[in-house]
């Protein structure tokens, strides 16, 4: 039989691997904030044919004229996006009419200005709001896990849980540093929304898990600790594996056939699934056994 | 056993029916078939709207889409509120809003959204208008600063040269005063601010203007020289009230009566705030999404989430045979349940809200896997179906359950503490759990009962 306790520092060598590299890009490049966090704005100009060198430098010119800083512009087609500083109304409309002077008919397709103010408050409201639920759920597994036999603790299986979602942000959100900085993919609103699902999926998973071993600790009674947990582990890997299957092939439709606006949204939650899934199984149960061993040997010294 | 059984399944058929009238389209075109050369035709569909029409009950369940989905202009505006005395902010920002409202409405757009929130220390205004993506026109018609002013009839002594043309009067001002109206020198700066009181003799609700002292005098000029006739008060250009003027009033206050119900009352006494309390607003924040970037986000999110749809029907059907098809009409069932909930509430929907909706998916496609696995395991140790169906339901049901009390915690928690996007994600999801506990306990095992009858 599979043995998955007994390989559990193999897997989280594994997990390491991952994350680590993502923590450090973190560290030294950050993240590549979008203007939602930053303030700026992001306009997209839609032209009547294919967008021209002459064409992108008259954007050039006319951003120059009005005095705002260009980040970066990306061609696609018939349309460009341009990042800039922040800019007023008016010297929006103002851009608008030079270039449609001199490019012929131009359309505004989307424009967004940004001020500072507003992407952090997202952030920060997001971050306490992750916090709070975290240690909501961490009361409410501890509740409902209360009736748990000795050795374990329900208090042990909130923590474990919630060290498992942990595992999965930090999956996700350094993946991400590092694709901003190789890739130049931007972290927007939309990637909060990604992470909250993650943490979603997360936890239901890691309780999924859970579940089955408190079942397993009530009804059989003489086994060790380690062979309940990897016992409850077999017997929901096939679940685990078949519902992280069924996520990840929508997730698959939705990255091929969704369009470029959910692109990397939908990319974040692929590497979340997997994440979660991975974590439920390798990290947080053999997590409570590490725990446990590790409450036997203090037991012993004393 | 067999009663409720009976019972919940019909139930069940009729919630589904009710929630397919309601989530029909009213006609669906069907695309030209190239090999019959039939032209383009239009189907017309029974739907919800259909059956009510006759009996006068029609209704608009269609989905709200959010901006980043329909199309629009959305305006964070901050308002300046150093000159307003600190228990009157929360009246002043109630004024500006209204203003804003008006200002939309005249314009005549539909169902623009415009919230106040109050966040840092800031007072803030949340302008959203479905429709609108030219930013600039938006900004100058709402960021203005409201504008009070009140007019008289002009004396006959006047010479005819200083009265304004009837084109450049208010709109109202001509109905309530006639031609001859003129502006007087009070504006909303004299009035210090308006309440709502209630009548001693009748106990009426009434309006009550308070003048600071340069407005008292003016106000008492006005009203001795205008006793038994109509005073216009103008906010932005139209009238919001036309009181005739019983005596001279020189004592600063004035009262507003008229048959006002409190709601009523409430209304005017907003609108002349705005005049009384004017805060200035600075924009902190504007986008503006075009329609058609909207629909084809729409469009595509559409056709993915179909074959989505599919993908998981067909995973579902080649891993669990019959309980697949089971599976497959739980899903169906729970999808056009929570389509309905979001129709009717009705739920603004994101992007960050479909997110929210997906997730919901896979933790209804999740419950019957959970229930399915557990079946199987019990059949394994030789237990007959029947047997294995209410072990392996009450035995999934504890992860069923923690599993998702533990989403609704964070979704509930996200919806009090979040920010817009935030709280339509947490909103969506919060529905979807609890409509798939529903689907999990009710559709999926009476349709299994069924099943191994």
């Amino acid at each position: 039989m599979l043995d998955i306790i007994k390989r559990k520092n193999l897997y989280f060598l594994i997990s390491l691997l991952v994350i680590i590299p993502g923590i450090v890009s973190l560290f030294v490049y950050g993240l590549r904030l979008s203007i939602e966090f930053t303030g700026g704005s992001r306009t997209t100009l839609v032209f009547s044919k294919a967008v021209s060198d002459k064409a992108e430098q008259s954007v050039r010119d006319a951003y120059a004229v009005e005095n705002i800083e260009i980040g970066t512009i990306q061609r696609s087609g018939d349309a460009l996006i341009v990042r800039a500083g922040t800019m007023t109304e008016k010297q929006d409309a103002r851009l608008l009419s030079s270039l449609t002077k001199s490019e012929g008919n131009v359309r505004q397709e989307s424009f967004e200005n940004i001020g500072p103010t507003i992407g952090k408050e997202t952030t920060t409201k997001a971050f306490y709001a992750v916090l709070l639920a975290s240690a909501l759920i961490v009361l409410y597994i501890v509740i409902s896990f209360r009736k748990v036999p000795k050795p374990a603790s329900s208090l042990q299986f909130g923590i474990c849980a919630i060290l498992a979602v942990l595992h999965d942000v930090l999956a996700v959100v350094g993946i991400f540093s590092l694709l901003g900085h190789f890739f130049h993919v931007e972290i927007d609103s939309l990637f909060i929304t990604a992470i909250l699902t993650v943490i979603g999926f997360s936890v239901h998973d890691t309780i999924v898990v859970f579940d089955r071993i408190r079942e397993n600790l009530l009804r059989v009674s003489g086994q060790p600790f380690a062979t309940i947990v990897n016992n409850s582990i077999l017997q929901t890997i096939v679940r685990s594996l078949n519902t992280s299957l069924t996520a990840i092939l929508v997730l698959l439709t939705l990255l091929l056939f969704g369009g470029e606006t959910i692109r990397w949204f939908v990319f974040a939650l692929l590497i979340g699934v997997i994440s979660g899934t991975y974590s439920s199984i390798f990290n947080a149960a053999p997590l409570l056994v590490v725990w446990e061993e590790y409450n036997q040997k203090r037991k012993k010294k004393v | 056993m067999k009663g409720p059984s009976n019972f919940l399944t019909i139930v069940i058929i009729l919630v589904t029916i009710v929630s397919l009238l309601i989530n029909l389209p009213d006609s669906v075109s069907l695309p030209k078939l190239p090999v019959l050369n039939t032209s383009p035709a239009t189907v017309k569909l029974v739907n919800i709207n259909t059956l009510l029409k006759p009996i006068g009950l029609e209704q608009n369940v269609a989905f709200r889409r959010g901006l980043d989905l329909e199309g629009g202009t959305s305006i964070t505006l901050r308002a300046e509120m150093k000159a307003i005395p600190s228990d009157q902010r929360k009246d002043a920002l109630e004024s500006a809003r209204e203003v804003i409202e008006r200002r939309i409405n005249f314009f005549g757009v539909s169902e623009p959204v415009i919230q106040t929130s109050f966040v840092n220390n800031d007072y803030r205004i949340i302008v959203e208008i479905p429709g609108v993506t030219d930013v600039n026109q938006a900004v100058s018609l709402i960021g203005q600063t409201a504008q009070l002013s009140f007019w008289e009839e002009a004396p006959s002594a006047t010479p005819s040269g200083q009265i304004a043309s009837p084109s450049a009067l208010p709109l109202g001002v001509e109905q309530v005063i006639g031609q001859s109206a003129r502006q007087t020198d009070l504006t909303g700066k004299d009035l210090k601010k308006a309440a709502v009181t209630f009548n001693q003799n009748t106990g009426e609700p009434q309006v009550q203007l308070t003048f600071t002292s340069s407005g008292t005098k003016k106000f008492g000029e006005i009203t001795s020289r205008n006793v038994g006739k109509i005073v216009a008060i103008v906010l932005d250009n139209v009238v919001i009230q036309a009181p005739r003027v019983n005596e001279p009033i020189l004592a600063g206050t004035a009262e507003i009566t008229g048959g006002f119900t409190l709601d009523q009352a409430k209304a005017v006494q907003i609108q002349l705030n705005a005049g009384a309390l004017p805060i200035s607003l600075s924009v902190l924040e504007q986008r503006a999404i075009g329609a058609t970037l909207g629909d084809q986000t729409v469009q595509k999110s559409l056709i993915a989430g179909a074959i989505g749809f599919l993908v998981i029907v067909g995973f579902m059907i080649t891993l669990y045979g019959r309980l697949g098809i089971v599976a497959t009409l739980a899903l169906t069932v729970y999808t056009l349940l929570t389509l309905t909930i979001f129709r009717l509430i009705p739920v603004t929907l994101t992007l960050a809200g479909i997110a929210g909706f997906i997730l919901s998916i896979g933790i209804a496609v999740d419950a019957n896997i959970l229930i399915f696995e557990r079946m199987r395991e019990e059949m394994r140790k030789g237990k007959s179906a029947h047997a294995s169906l209410d072990i392996g339901f009450s035995r999934a049901w504890s992860s069923i359950r923690d599993s998702n009390i533990a989403s609704i915690i964070t979704s509930g928690v996200l919806m009090i503490f979040g920010t817009g996007m935030v709280r339509g994600f947490a909103l969506t999801l919060a529905i979807g759990v609890l409509v798939s506990l529903f689907s999990a306990i009710t559709v999926t095992r009476t349709l299994l009962r069924i099943v191994y009858k």
